[in-house]
């Protein structure tokens, strides 16, 4: 019993679309921060699944899923700071308290 | 574990991440949903040990299932007046379900017809002493990438603490 390369990717694709599930719409920006994070695992498993099948010896999609991570710890850091400075402006997390961004 | 990766192991680290995500959804309260992305960062954890990634493996753990959980609940905490703010409706969008199966529908046409090329596999996997070294190569290595990836970080925090402090010129 054993698992191949597609199977993971089926995986992290079924991960991936739950996630842009969640960040298209939930109304809460909290969730949406939530659900690009799910993304962003999705992202990493298949980096690191490709790393593990195709280039075992090299690991270069490990580096690849470092780096990922690191940009989408920055994302999230900054996310929840935006998240703060918008509340503490209109008292809301919703995104439709937002829409004064609209141009 | 020479080419594949133990299917039982496999099986339940899915299912937990996939239920996991599926309750960060379908979950009416928001602390609720955090730490069911709490579950699901766990879960990936495994999948990644399980793909011989043992270096990001517990970078996740530390990183994902430890800072952001946290960062995530410190938020939700700060922006609730009160107790009933948690319970939010569910937000079902028809548009967001088919854009996500469109998607999901997309990527299983194009795994259907890929098949992963053959490739040998080293005897033993790569652990983090290996990982290091092959990431600070002067040749060929990731010493570049590596310091950009740390300034990213350096102006990421230096920003979060100055939009998010209280700011006495406002």
């Amino acid at each position: 019993m054993t698992v191949g390369l597609e199977v993971v990717l089926g995986l992290a694709a079924v991960l991936f679309a739950l996630g842009l599930y969640g960040a298209v719409s939930k109304r809460s920006a909290v969730m949406v921060l939530m659900s690009l994070e799910l993304m962003a695992g999705a992202v990493n498993l298949n980096l690191i699944a490709f790393s593990r099948f195709t280039t075992p010896a090299l690991a270069t999609g490990q580096f690849f899923a470092i780096f990922s991570m690191v940009v989408s710890a920055a994302e999230i850091g900054l996310g929840l700071a935006l998240v703060l400075a918008i509340y503490r402006q209109s008292r809301s997390v919703e995104l439709s308290t937002m829409e004064r961004l609209k141009g | 574990m020479p080419e594949s990766v133990n299917a039982i192991a496999f099986g339940i680290l899915a299912v937990a991440a996939v239920g996991g995500s599926v309750g960060v959804l379908a979950s009416h309260n928001v602390v609720h949903a955090a730490f069911w992305v709490l579950e699901v960062m766990l879960a990936l954890a495994g999948l990644f040990l399980l793909l011989s990634a043992e270096f990001l493996a517990l970078v996740q753990v530390l990183v994902y299932a430890g800072a952001v959980s946290v960062l995530l609940l410190f938020v939700i905490m700060l922006t609730l007046r009160r107790r009933e703010d948690a319970i939010r409706p569910l937000d079902a969008s028809l548009g967001a379900a088919a854009l996500a199966l469109t998607f999901g529908g997309i990527v299983f046409a194009g795994l259907s017809r890929f098949s992963a090329p053959e490739v040998a596999m080293p005897g033993a996997p790569l652990d983090t002493a290996a990982l290091g070294m092959l990431l600070f190569d002067l040749e060929g290595g990731w010493v570049l990438p590596f310091e950009i990836a740390s300034l990213v970080l350096l102006v990421a925090l230096v920003a979060a603490v100055w939009w998010s402090g209280e700011g006495k010129r406002r």
